[in-house]
C-alpha cells in the first residue's frame, strides 16, 4: 500500500564522499563503494553514482564518452553524429553485473573518440570547446541518448539505486584511479531518474552535491547566455556549468571560483577593507562582475578534475563536510564514518568553514604517473 | 554488571534495540562506526561508545549519561531533555540544538551553530561546554541555558566564529579569550566576567577537568566575555508594529 505523506518518514539527505592520492598511486573503486555505503541512510534508493580519475591510462588520450539510451534508434542516431564529428577509436557496452537492486536500465555504452581535426578547423573552436558543444547537442537534440560523461582518462558511473548497489553494478572493483568521488541521492523536487543522478559531468568536471540551491534559476538564466543548457530537471547541473564557464572559459582559479559562487558577506568584505584593501577590491569586483553566479540555498560539493578534487560548502554552511588525511591520500565526506570505514586510522580530521574550498591537486610525482 | 555491544556494521535500528532492551545499567558499544540516533530518549542507563557515533546522538535523551571515546558527529544532543553527554573528542555541527536541560561537554572543538535554540525553565538550565573553538552561529536564537566556550589551545584567535548570538534573547554565553568576537548583533551586549560570572561557571569548568584533565582554576584565572540579551536594546518592530 501507498503511504500517504505525513503517515512515512525518511530520514535522509544526500551523501557525498570523495579521496585522491597525491601522488598518483591508484586506488581501487572497491574502496570509494565501501565509504559511501556508510552512509547509506542519507540516501533513499533513487541515485547513487561515482567518478574516478586516471582509470583509464591506456585510452589517456582520448575522450570517453559514457552514454545512457533508452532505444537502439537512439543509439544508431548518436552513432551517425559521433562517426561524422568524431574518429572512434573503441566502442563498447560498458561491463555491468546484474544485480535485483538495479532495475530497468538503459542501454549504457562506451566510446573512445578524438574530434575529427577537420571539424574542429571548420567550427572555429579549440578542441574541448567542440567537444563540448557535440555533448551538449547529443543531449539537447537526440531523444533518447544522453551522454554523461566525457572526459579524457576519467568516467562517470551513475544508476537509479543505493550507491553500493551502484557500484556492484558497475563492478568498480575492477577500476583503479587516482581519484574517486561519490554520491548517494535523495531528490527532493526531482524524479529519481538514471540522468538525474550525480555526479554530473562536462568534459574532466564532475558535481556530486548535498543540497539544494535556491538561486537554481538565477543561475541558469545566467549560464544559458554563454551556450549550456538546463535540461536535466536539477540543481547540480547548473553548479558543473558554472565551474566550466568560470575555469575553462574564464581561466579563473578555482579559489577565486569559491569567493564567487559561495561569495563572503558584504559585511565580512567590509572588515578586509583596512587590513587587507587588495582583497576587498578583488572580491568586490567578484560580487558584482558574477552576482548571478552566487549559489544560495544550502550545498556541501566536491568537484572532480583532472590532477584534483575541490570540496566547498556553502557560506553559512548549512551541509556538514570533513576532511582527513593519512599519507598522501585525502578523503573527502558528508560525514566522518564514511572515511574511518575504509582509513581506521587516519588523523587531522577537521570541518571546513562555510564558502572555505578544500583544493587538492596531484604532487610533482602524481602529475609524472597519472598525466 | 554492564554489557557489551560491538556495533560494527550494525544498523542502527537493531543498536538501538539492543540497547534500550538491555537489563544492564552501563553499556559499552565497541567498534561504533556512524550508527545514528544513539541512546535517543533512553532514561537510566550509561552508554559508553568506542568509535564514531552518527548523527543525532542522545536525541530526546531522558536521564542517560553517555560517553564517547572518539569524535561525534552532526546534531549531537538534539532536544535533549535531561542526561550528560561527554565526547572526549571534537563534535559536528549543531550540537545540542533546542536543548531543555542536561549537560554536553565536548573536550575539542565544535562546529557551526553549537547550542542554537537552546532554552530554560524553572531550574532545567541546558549546558553545552566547548574545550576547543567553536564555528559560525553560535548560540543563534539562544532562549535560555548556558554556552561556555574554553578556548585552549586558541588562545591567540577568538575562539568563536561570526554571528555568535544572532537572535538570543536568554540565557548568557562565556567565552574564555582576550579577543572580543565580531559582528555582535546589537541586541545583545557583551561584558568582562567579574569574579561572582566565574563562581557561576566553576562548577561547569570543574566537569570539564574532572572529565578530561587541566586545573579549573588557572582556566578561571584567564579573562572571560560574558554575552547576555541587551534589555536595554530589546527586539521590536522585527517583523511587525506590536
Amino acid at each position: 500500500m501507498l503511504l500517504k505523506e505525513g503517515e512515512i518518514r525518511i530520514p535522509s539527505g544526500c551523501a557525498i564522499s570523495g579521496l585522491i592520492s597525491r601522488d598518483g598511486n591508484r586506488i581501487n573503486g572497491g574502496e570509494i563503494v565501501k565509504s559511501i555505503s556508510y552512509m547509506h541512510d542519507r540516501s533513499n534508493g533513487l541515485g547513487g553514482g561515482f567518478a574516478g580519475y586516471g582509470i583509464y591510462p591506456e585510452y589517456k588520450d582520448y575522450y570517453a564518452f559514457h552514454v545512457f539510451y533508452n532505444t537502439n534508434e537512439a543509439r544508431e542516431r548518436t552513432e551517425r553524429f559521433l562517426d561524422r564529428h568524431f574518429d572512434v577509436i573503441n566502442l563498447s557496452r560498458i561491463p555491468t553485473k546484474k544485480i535485483p537492486a538495479i532495475k530497468n536500465e538503459p542501454l549504457i555504452w562506451r566510446y573512445f573518440v578524438n574530434p575529427l581535426p577537420t571539424k574542429i578547423a571548420s567550427s572555429q573552436l579549440d578542441e574541448k570547446e567542440f567537444v563540448a558543444k557535440c555533448v551538449i547537442r547529443i543531449n539537447n537534440d537526440i531523444d533518447g541518448a544522453y551522454i554523461f560523461s566525457s572526459g579524457k582518462n576519467m568516467g562517470v558511473f551513475k544508476a537509479v539505486g543505493f550507491p553500493e548497489d551502484v557500484g556492484e553494478f558497475y563492478r568498480l572493483d575492477e577500476y583503479d584511479g587516482y581519484a574517486w568521488t561519490s554520491h548517494g541521492r535523495y531528490p527532493t523536487n526531482t524524479p529519481g531518474w538514471w540522468g538525474g543522478a550525480h555526479p554530473f559531468a562536462l568534459l574532466d568536471y564532475t558535481i556530486v552535491h548535498n543540497g539544494e540551491i535556491s538561486s537554481y534559476d538565477a543561475n541558469r538564466r545566467f549560464i544559458e547566455m554563454y551556450g549550456y543548457k538546463c535540461t536535466l530537471l536539477t540543481d547540480t547541473e547548473v553548479i558543473t556549468y558554472i565551474f566550466d564557464w568560470l575555469n575553462r572559459k574564464q581561466e579563473l582559479s578555482l579559489e577565486d571560483i569559491a569567493s564567487i559562487i559561495a561569495a563572503p558577506f558584504w559585511s565580512e568584505i567590509e572588515g578586509y577593507e583596512k587590513s587587507e584593501p587588495e582583497k576587498a577590491a578583488k572580491l568586490k569586483y567578484f560580487r558584482n562582475s558574477f552576482s548571478s553566479l552566487l549559489i544560495t540555498g544550502p550545498f556541501s560539493i566536491i568537484l572532480g578534475y583532472t590532477g584534483g578534487i575541490m570540496a566547498l560548502n556553502d557560506r553559512l554552511k548549512l551541509r556538514s563536510m570533513v576532511v582527513a588525511e593519512k599519507k598522501d591520500v585525502v578523503y573527502i565526506a558528508s560525514e566522518e564514518c564514511a572515511i574511518r570505514a575504509i582509513c581506521p586510522d587516519c588523523g587531522n580530521v577537521w570541518s571546513p568553514r562555510g564558502g572555505e574550498p578544500v583544493i587538492i591537486n596531484l604532487s610533482e610525482e602524481g602529475k609524472r604517473k597519472c598525466l | 554488571m554492564s554489557a557489551k555491544i560491538t556495533a560494527g556494521d550494525m544498523h542502527f535500528k537493531e543498536l538501538n534495540r539492543l540497547i534500550r532492551e538491555s537489563a544492564e545499567s552501563e553499556i559499552i558499544v565497541d567498534d561504533c562506526l556512524g550508527q545514528r540516533y544513539i541512546g535517543s530518549g533512553v532514561s537510566g542507563k550509561h552508554i559508553i561508545i568506542n568509535g564514531i557515533p552518527g548523527n543525532a546522538l542522545g536525541a530526546y535523551l531522558d536521564g542517560s549519561d553517555i560517553t564517547v571515546y572518539g569524535n561525534a558527529q552532526d546534531a549531537t544532543g538534539d532536544t535533549m531533555n535531561k542526561g550528560t553527554i561527554v565526547i572526549h573528542g571534537n563534535c559536528g555541527d549543531a550540537p545540542g540544538y533546542g536543548m531543555r536541560d542536561g549537560k554536553i561537554v565536548i573536550k575539542g572543538s565544535a562546529g557551526y551553530r553549537c547550542g542554537i535554540h537552546m532554552k530554560q525553565y524553572m531550574d532545567k538550565i541546558p549546558l553545552v561546554l566547548i574545550g576547543g573553538k567553536v564555528g559560525d552561529f553560535l548560540a543563534e536564537y539562544q532562549a535560555g541555558g548556558r554556552i561556555v566556550v574554553l578556548g585552549i589551545g586558541f588562545e591567540d584567535i577568538c575562539p568563536v566564529g561570526s554571528f555568535c548570538g544572532t537572535g538570543m534573547h536568554g540565557g548568557a554565553i562565556y567565552i574564555r579569550t582576550e579577543h572580543m568576537p565580531k559582528s555582535l548583533p546589537a541586541q545583545i551586549s557583551i561584558h568582562d566576567a567579574d569574579d561572582s560570572d566565574k563562581e557561576a561557571i566553576r562548577a561547569d569548568v570543574e566537569l570539564y577537568t574532572q572529565s578530561f584533565g587541566g586545573n579549573a582554576d588557572e582556566l578561571l584565572g584567564s579573562h572571560f566575555y560574558k554575552l547576555i540579551p541587551n534589555s536595554a536594546n530589546p527586539y521590536k518592530q522585527l517583523y511587525v508594529n506590536n
